[in-house]
């Protein structure tokens, strides 16, 4: 195979990106052609890679990037089934939201450096999938942080932006210090950080420290894929222009996470501990998140929350063993969750508002937007997983994946012995799961019906409709056709590609090899948990609905299905206060105190040296009074002592 | 080839007699930046010339006898790990000339202030090329009076305080650092550097290795600056004019660290393996102390001086450098030489875009700078603040600019230091330096939010804000680039240091 095709795919964006940023401000006729074409490119050519690599081959090629005096870095590449898929979606979704870019920031200043940020955070993922070597793909995920960073920020003139940019690097980044110090155990006990070489060392028993290494690289996958409790920076990152919540939200960064245990997934399964750590944090951020969700009233934020939970399917499936579930379910959900929140864009445009309650109070608002109305339900259904759409065969892969591992027979298939996977944890993951696909269900129900299908009342004036975002797209269209035409295209996997699990000569055959067809058991008791919380949510609102016409002020389903847990689910459970008062004040605290260190107490010593030379010439000026009748007086004393010495000596 | 390097360090000096002549500022301007651009060229063509299959050699040796009386030689010499240094400092030096002779600071004129920089960065090179310890001593004292009289003369604020303290400060860790050259000259019966780093400290008692490498380490920690022998340095920067910043952080810090590596490590190995431990548990504590300081300086409403803030990161930064040391391992050292010159190159494009913004707005002070909400420089001076947010992300250790590969590497040779080291406690250091790195992130974030972000519709300090000048860019864009290509490519300083570094560990 050809080298050339795979080196080029994360290279072209990065080239366009570089373009992107040099030439935007003189030739801003360019940053369109300059931000999706790389991007188109590079999606096609990860498509031929994956063609030309096939299933069930693997390619490894490295060449050495720099001597270290200890295990060398080089430029790797790993090619197999998961990095073709992988690189598949990022490619499909990228190109997706650089397209909708064009009309969604049309009038945007901003937009060549927006474009080529965008560009530069696809290259930064691809070369996540691609990377052969630990300390380039390090490279390849840190760059996505600042990326998002900037990206998050976009809107820096607001406070919201402001705090949330910061907020983003700084809790990936506090994941992301253990991660590496996990990347050096694994370098060191392996003697190489190439990815080949650490999973050899793994298969054959010379990792000294499994767990350790697991629990410190969990902490840099918490943070990047927003698992409790490093979770708390995504929700925040809906200040960010949404095409760039699609995009970190489906296809990068926070798959490159789970993406990275399923790569590693054998180091795991060599420590339990580690394996029970993670199936909690799953099942803790699934429902956790899941709650949060049927509580907030900003549309992108209950998203952000769904997006939190369903990367919790994720960890719960690499928790059970099965990383081929992890993988269908990271690809199906990259699909319908970049159309939902691309739609998402469509109606906040339209409706100049991210609050749903508002959206209830517009009248016509799904006339308005027809497509984005009927994409919306896709990617909604798809959300709660019924069939046949790609979530339910993703969702219900997860669970049997639990379900084995909870019987003692996890799917590790080669990677490892089932054994390997205690039961707890699957019990855990599956008991979680479930509930997870009620709330999931219950939560989508409400934003769909609460957004369009609400009576309009005449709005109050003192409620107006906010809109945090800055509007950008042309005001005379409501879904311009760069919007609309990329909202079907994510459509079709969002509908079609959970089918591909079914054979095992499709799917199975490029991931592990093991069937990926749901249990029925599972079936039953996943698809009834969905339905159970389609029927709730309306129950609710229809609840909800008549008091309206009763007159008295209309409330929110999700508020009579919380009850008291209403308040603290809309806060996230308090977690950002938690952080406050463990984190950032005794930092606060701590640098206080090393202001005055430096003042108080290095200064002194300081000025005590400057000091001590004075103190010695006024010492030595005594001897100089230029009074005779003391300068005698010493002469005598002098003789005195002299003669007293001369006399005792002899 | 010897003759490149005779001349790399006779031209400034010529040049700075020359500005004895009578000559105009303008012309005496242009004339230092030819000068130093011409030092440049002969730097390129060092660096052209060397052989880069075998760094761990001297090459373009001189080696002439000076004062026969002290057995006192010219011993010139370059290999894998001063000529990077040596670069940086042309590099410097030039983008400094270059940037002075549009934006000379208020002070006597042009004509002393190139005099000075010239001689400046004759001891500096110098200081890199010279292989002989009383050599190095000059050397290591000639930067003091240019640096003392930059600052002084042509610095603001608390000028002549901070020039004082700065002089006395560092002239005390030299004399300290003499005694320690004298003991292992006597001892030894040579000052020749070469000589003594491959007896490998055979010849020297461990006494006499204990407190030569005591005397020596105190004296170069005052230079890089170790914490807590470091607070000369925030009051010198915060007074000294930009191109004195400049050279003071991306150079002259580095004397300190380069003559850990030079002289302490192969001469007194035994005296180092005793107080590297140490050594490594200030750094460590230098890297949060200092990220710490930023923090505090970088809050609202601290007052804090922009400049100052900078100053401390440069301790942080040098904490990296110094655990890397600390290590004694290859890994440590390449990453502590690597990060030698990322900070010479990041922090010298930090100082540069301050000492801008500096200019522009009259003050460093940050409150005053941000106002309620921040300076906006986004939407005021677009390419002045994305070269902000570009050296701010570089000095954070983001992976892909070189930050990065001097943090890592410092780290892991931290993480498994050379044996016969405590490794518990070089781990706790490692870790300490971990939480370093999150600590800068967030001031340096901090900063950018503060000064770049920001709602431009509130009222500013100053109502014209000229965007990036052509001087500016001149002079600032090969450091950015630079720091982008060390970040990509950085087997360009390793594959340089790690032969040099074995070389000097007695490995290879």
């Amino acid at each position: 195979m050809n080298l050339a095709l795979p080196i080029l795919v994360p290279v072209l964006p990065a080239l366009g990106a570089a373009a992107g940023l040099a030439t935007g401000r003189r030739y801003p006729g360019l940053a369109r052609p300059l931000a999706v074409l790389p991007v188109a490119v590079s999606a096609v050519l990860a498509l031929v890679t994956a063609l030309q690599l096939g299933t069930g081959t693997t390619l490894d090629a490295a060449t050495r990037l720099a001597p270290t005096g200890g295990p060398e870095i080089s430029l790797a590449l790993h090619l197999d089934g998961f990095s073709s898929l992988i690189s598949v979606l990022v490619g499909l979704v990228a190109t997706c939201v650089q397209v909708y870019s064009t009309a969604y920031l049309k009038d945007d200043p901003r937009y060549p450096s927006y474009a080529a940020l965008v560009s530069l955070f696809t290259a930064a993922m691809f070369l996540v999938v691609y990377s052969g070597d630990l300390i380039v793909l390090l490279v390849g995920w840190e760059v996505m942080g600042i990326c998002s960073y900037f990206l998050i920020g976009h809107h820096w003139e607001g406070a919201d932006a402001r705090a949330a940019s910061l907020k983003a690097f700084l809790v990936t980044k506090l994941g992301d210090v253990p991660f590496l110090f996990g990347l050096f155990l694994l370098g060191a006990d392996a003697g190489s950080f190439r990815i080949t070489e650490v999973l050899h060392t793994a298969a054959t028993g010379g990792l000294q420290h499994p767990t350790l290494i697991a629990l410190l690289l969990l902490a840099g996958v918490a943070g990047k894929s927003a698992q409790f409790p490093l979770h708390t920076w995504l929700p925040d990152a809906m200040a960010g222009p949404t095409p760039v919540s699609a995009l970190i939200h489906a296809a990068t960064m926070v798959a490159a996470g789970i993406y990275l245990v399923a790569r590693l997934l054998p180091v795991f399964l060599l420590s339990s501990a580690a394996l029970l750590v993670l199936a909690v944090m799953a099942a803790v951020t699934m429902v956790g998140s899941a709650l949060c969700a049927l509580a907030q009233d900003d549309l992108k934020r209950v998203l952000a929350y769904s997006t939190v939970g369903q990367l919790g399917y994720m960890a719960g499936a690499l928790a059970s063993g099965d990383r081929q579930a992890a993988v269908f379910h990271l690809v199906a959900h990259g699909a319908f969750k970049a159309l939902l929140f691309l739609t998402a864009g469509v109606v906040i445009h339209a409706a100049h508002t991210n609050s749903i309650s508002a959206m209830s109070r517009i009248d016509g608002l799904r006339r308005r937007v027809p497509d984005a109305y009927w994409t919306m339900g896709i990617g909604l259904v798809a959300l709660v997983g019924l069939p046949p759409f790609a979530g339910f065969f993703s969702k219900e892969s997860v669970l049997t994946a639990a379900e084995h591992a909870a019987h003692g027979e996890a799917l590790t298939g080669h990677l490892g012995p089932a054994s390997a996977v205690p039961a707890a944890a699957g019990w855990t993951v599956l008991v979680a799961g479930l509930v997870t696909a009620l709330l999931t269900a219950a939560y989508a129900t409400r934003l769909w019906l609460v957004a369009f299908h609400a009576k309009p009342v005449a709005p109050a004036d003192a409620d107006a409709p906010y809109s945090p975002e800055v509007d950008e797209a042309d005001p005379a269209h409501d879904e311009p056709a760069a919007m609309r035409w990329t909202l079907w295209v994510l459509a079709v996997p969002s509908m079609g590609f959970g089918l591909l699990g079914l054979r095992s000569e499709w799917l199975p055959r490029l991931l592990d090899g093991a069937p990926l067809r749901p249990g029925l058991e599972t079936v039953v008791l996943g698809t009834g948990a969905a339905l159970a919380g389609i029927v709730i949510a309306y129950a609710a609102w229809r609840a909800a609905s008549a008091r309206a016409a009763d007159g008295q002020p209309a409330t929110d389903p999700g508020r009579l299905l919380l009850g008291p847990l209403h308040g603290p689910a809309q806060h996230g459970f308090g977690v950002d206060r938690l952080y406050s008062a463990l984190f950032v004040r005794p930092t606060a605290a701590a640098a206080k105190l090393v202001r005055f260190l430096d003042r108080a107490v290095v200064e002194t010593y300081v000025r005590g040296a400057g000091a001590a030379p004075g103190w010695i010439g006024r010492a030595v000026r005594f001897a100089q009074t230029g009074n005779a009748q003391g300068y005698l007086s010493a002469l005598l004393a002098g003789a005195v002592l002299l003669a007293v010495l001369v006399a005792v000596g002899s | 080839m010897n003759a490149v390097l005779i001349a790399l360090l006779a031209l400034p000096l010529l040049g700075a007699a020359l500005m004895l002549a009578p000559i105009g500022d303008r012309q005496a301007l242009r004339l230092g930046t030819t000068v130093t651009g011409g030092t440049l060229l002969l730097s390129v063509v060092l660096a052209a010339g060397f052989d880069h299959d075998d760094p761990g050699r001297m090459q373009a040796v001189t080696d002439v006898s000076w004062i026969p009386a002290l057995d006192v030689r010219l011993h010139l010499g370059v290999d894998g790990i001063s000529l990077p240094l040596l670069v940086l400092t042309a590099l410097l030096t030039f983008l400094c000339a270059l940037y002075s002779v549009r934006k000379l600071p208020a002070g006597p004129g042009g004509r002393a202030f190139t005099g000075l920089l010239l001689l400046l960065q004759t001891g500096m090179l110098a200081t890199f090329a010279v292989l002989d310890l009383v050599l190095f001593f000059l050397a290591f004292e000639i930067v003091l009076i240019p640096m003392y009289f930059l600052i002084a003369r042509w610095g603001s604020g608390q000028k002549v305080a901070a020039a004082n303290r700065f002089i006395l400060y560092t002239l005390l860790g030299s004399a300290v650092m003499l005694l320690g050259f004298l003991l292992i000259g006597v001892q030894a019966g040579t000052f020749d550097m070469v000589a003594l780093a491959d007896a490998h400290g055979s010849g020297l008692s461990h006494t006499t290795q204990l407190v030569a490498a005591l005397a020596v380490l105190v004296g170069l920690a005052v230079k890089a600056p170790a914490w807590p022998l470091h607070s000369w340095l925030p009051d010198a920067h915060t007074a000294a004019p930009t191109a004195g910043s400049v050279l003071l952080a991306g150079v002259m810090l580095k004397m300190g660290t380069y003559g850990l590596v030079r002289v302490l490590l192969p001469i007194v190995p035994d005296g180092t393996a005793t107080f590297a431990p140490y050594l490594g548990a200030f750094a460590a504590v230098g890297i949060v102390y200092g990220s710490l300081a930023c923090l505090a300086l970088a809050r609202k409403g601290a007052k804090g001086d922009l400049k100052r803030l900078i100053a401390y990161s440069s301790v942080g930064h040098m904490g990296f450098v110094l655990l890397g040391i600390a290590s004694l391992t290859p890994t440590g050292l390449n990453g502590a030489l690597f990060a030698n010159v990322a900070h010479g190159l990041i922090t010298g494009l930090l100082f540069f875009v301050v000492g801008a913004v500096k200019d522009r707005y009259g003050t460093a002070d940050l409150d005053t700078l941000a106002g309620a909400t921040g300076a906006a420089l986004y939407g005021r001076a677009p390419r002045i603040g994305a070269l902000l947010a570009f050296a701010a992300v570089a000095s954070l250790g983001l992976p892909g600019l070189a930050g990065f590969w001097g943090e890592l590497l410092a780290m892991y040779g931290a993480f498994d230091p050379a044996a016969g080291l405590s490794r518990p406690a070089f781990v706790t250091y490692m870790v300490l330096a971990g939480l370093g790195t999150l600590l800068t992130a967030a001031y340096l974030l901090i900063v950018v939010k503060r000064v770049c972000m920001g709602d431009p519709a509130q009222p500013a300090p100053v109502a014209d804000l000229p965007d990036l000048k052509g001087y500016e860019a001149a002079s600032w864009t090969p450091l950015a680039a630079l720091t982008l290509l060390a970040g990509l490519w950085p087997a360009l300083l390793l594959g340089l240091s790690d032969p040099a570094v074995k070389h000097l560990l007695g490995g290879g």
